[in-house]
């Protein structure tokens, strides 16, 4: 049975069901049930924005809240993933992967290769990640491409409550490193759910809406502004195929591929900063493996090379919206928008 | 004991110094109270995190600082920034995201900076300002100029790595540097009691072979003379030192957070140990200043924050113009 939950309750739900199933699954980050050695309630946030508010109490001794420390903690979860835990640990804001990058990058992710196709690390690395909160320089950026370059990190951003839910109970399921990348303005929005537990597997891009004349790649809250920008081109005639590609590792390029081969026009919208991004990685692939398909240049639609603004004069300009998208696809319909 | 006479104040501060004191505490605690109000009427964007109750800190520590120091602020940072010195109005336009902010509207609450004052930012990152002022107490150091850095951060930040590795620098170096630990009793919904496995923040020191000292947050004499000796220290080559200011904040971790995680702490302390009350009742017990002269001080700060609000709300926005400039010097 489905019901409208919201993205933040699907995600505690899928690890609500996952916890239930496997009792090696352990949830951890700062606040993650909030309230330790105070006066007041225990479980008093269910972290920053609520996401795993009551598990604490579902699932004692399961939910593990941790110093200020996250060096040591995403790392206990790394190391302790290699000893038969599943633990789901919360680096809260993207941003702060500064602070740890090294246990991700250079420790989880190359374990499998460097020994010799041994290691197994079940780790799930939640986050949040994009602008639109007025939130400022550090704590707005979407830094999925970073974690997307490194071979072994397999990188998922669900773009509504029906995906999160999903993808996450796979997350968990998964026997790799998995940075799990929660828009943070998407948290209230909601859909229809399943209430028993799916999954939905990495690397199958999902077509959001079917059409013949552009294809739009977009992935996280971009899938949305693309999908605004679909409804907006129907009326001028325009028909758009809209991926929502789930992954950006492992990346479905059969996809993508066949979509341009059909449109034979490609727009990439990514909420990242434009060098070395997700659009140009998308758009890299196409022009290498469907040059001969494509009927006018790509375009992208990104954030500007510039950190994220704060005043909420400026944040809205930065943050790609639908009419850039619309824009982008006049302009590789070659102005005939009909 | 009726008959004692009352403590003359440490610190050797005269009746202009210390009027110098009470305006700037008295200037953050009405710059945080108001924006407790304005945030809550919708018309801030962002993340607010107020510092009120945690004025004797900021204060005590820079007014033993002058243009050669550098401070490192925190998340909670408005504080740090008036006791530097950072002007008043621009903070409020900045928080406000207007064009004619500290930052040009482009940072928020959390980045306010003025380097030409030596406040180089609050910070978004906890830890992210320790290994900072190692760099500009070193900067200090090769320029020989008596400065030193002084890094502020929480009870939380003091488990962050780079906040360890800094002490640990400073101490190999022996650099002019000071470290203020703010132990308000809560990283977010945790309590330091326990998050920091030792009693006392100010314990760590020992492992750095650095002096470490605790001092009463709500007395800012205390704060203020412990400084003192540091900076003193730290001028005259004799290294770093971990100052623990204890003490509570008066609102919740942000603006918006509803503080089940602790009990009626905040009134308590409010009604009994607070920094401006026993400032207060201290200078004029020993008839240093009396309360006709703090309450035109009082009155003079109430006029500049309503003038900073009325400024800041009707202060220009940045356009789009702005959207793309500063991210480099040369390009
Ligand atoms: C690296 C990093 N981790 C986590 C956070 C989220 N965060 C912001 S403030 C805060 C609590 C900080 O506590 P403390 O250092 O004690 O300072 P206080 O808020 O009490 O002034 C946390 C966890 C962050 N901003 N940066």
């Amino acid at each position: 049975m489905a019901r409208t939950i919201s993205y933040r309750e699907a995600i505690n739900e899928a690890l609500t069901q996952e916890m239930e199933r496997d009792s090696s699954v352990i949830v951890m980050g700062e606040d993650n049930a909030g309230g330790a050695g105070g006066s007041g309630e225990q479980d008093a946030w269910g972290g920053v924005l609520g996401v795993t508010k009551g598990l604490y109490h579902k699932f004692p001794g399961r939910v593990l809240d941790t110093p200020i420390s996250e060096s040591a903690f995403i790392g206990a979860a790394i190391g302790a993933a290699t000893r038969g835990q599943r633990p789901v640990a919360e680096l809260m804001f993207i941003d702060f992967m500064g602070v740890c990058f090294d246990q991700i990058f250079n420790q989880a992710a190359k374990f499998r290769y460097m020994f010799g196709g041994k290691a197994v690390t079940p780790v799930v690395i939640r986050t949040m990640y994009g602008a639109g909160l007025n939130a400022a320089a550090q704590h707005s950026q979407s830094l999925y491409p970073l974690f997307t370059h490194i071979p072994g990190l397999k990188v998922v951003l669900p773009s509504n409550a029906y995906e999160a839910k999903g993808l996450m109970t796979q997350a968990v399921r998964d026997d790799d490193p998995v940075i799990f990348c929660e828009h943070k303005a998407l948290y209230d929005t909601t859909a229809d759910v399943p209430e028993d537990s799916y999954t939905i597997p990495f690397g199958e891009a999902n077509v959001v809406r079917d059409g013949e004349d552009v294809t739009i790649v977009a992935l996280g809250r971009m899938v949305h502004v693309a999908e605004e920008a679909a409804g907006e081109l129907a009326t001028s005639g325009i028909s758009a195929d809209v991926l929502d590609l789930r992954t950006t590792s492992p990346l479905d390029d059969e996809t993508i591929l066949e979509s341009v081969a059909s449109t034979g026009r490609l727009v990439v919208v990514d909420e990242s900063n434009p060098r070395c991004n997700v659009a140009t990685d998308v758009s890299a692939l196409v022009a290498r493996e469907a040059f001969s398909s494509l009927r006018a240049p790509i375009e992208m639609v990104t954030a500007p090379h510039t950190p994220v603004p704060f005043s909420d004069a400026l944040e809205p300009l930065y943050i790609p919206d639908a009419q850039r998208v619309v824009n982008a696809v006049k302009t590789v319909m070659g102005g005939q928008n009909a | 004991m009726t008959d004692t006479l009352p403590t003359p104040v440490p610190g050797g501060l005269d009746a202009q110094r210390l009027r110098e004191a009470y305006r700037t505490m008295r200037t953050i605690r009405a710059f945080e109270e108001r924006l407790h109000e304005e945030f809550a009427s919708g018309d801030i964007p962002g993340f607010v995190h107020l510092y009120a109750g945690e004025e004797a800190s900021a204060t005590g520590v820079c007014m033993h600082l002058d243009d050669r120091d550098s401070i490192a602020s925190t998340h909670r940072g408005h504080g740090h920034c008036i006791a530097k010195g950072v002007d008043v109005k621009a903070m409020m336009a900045e928080i406000y995201g207007r064009r004619t902010g500290a930052c040009q509207g482009k940072g928020g609450s959390m980045h306010i900076a003025d380097l030409s004052k030596g406040m180089l930012g609050a910070n978004g990152i906890v830890g992210g300002g320790p290994p900072l002022i190692c760099g500009t107490a070193l900067a200090s150091k090769q320029q020989n100029t008596g400065g030193v850095g002084v890094a502020f951060f929480g009870d939380g930040a003091s488990n962050q790595g780079t906040t360890l590795e800094s002490l640990n620098l400073a101490s190999v170096w022996g650099l002019p540097a000071i470290f203020v630990a703010e132990n308000n009793g809560f990283a977010e919904a945790t309590a330091s009691a326990w998050s920091v496995a030792a009693d006392n923040i100010a314990d760590r020191a020992a492992g750095f072979g650095i002096p470490g000292v605790i001092v009463d947050g709500f007395d800012f004499f205390a704060v203020h003379e412990a400084a003192g000796e540091a900076i003193e220290r730290a001028r005259g080559g004799g290294g770093p030192t971990l100052i623990e200011v204890k003490f509570t904040r008066y609102y919740g971790h942000f603006e918006g957070d509803q503080q089940s995680y602790r009990l009626d702490e905040v009134k308590q302390a409010r009604e009994t140990v607070d920094c401006l009350k026993a400032f207060r009742s201290r200078v004029t017990g020993t008839g240093l200043l009396d309360e006709a002269g703090l309450e035109s001080i009082d009155g003079e700060v109430f006029a500049l924050i309503d003038a900073a609000v009325a400024e800041a709300k009707q202060a220009p926005r940045p356009t789009r113009s702005d959207l793309e400039t500063d991210v480099y010097v040369s390009y």
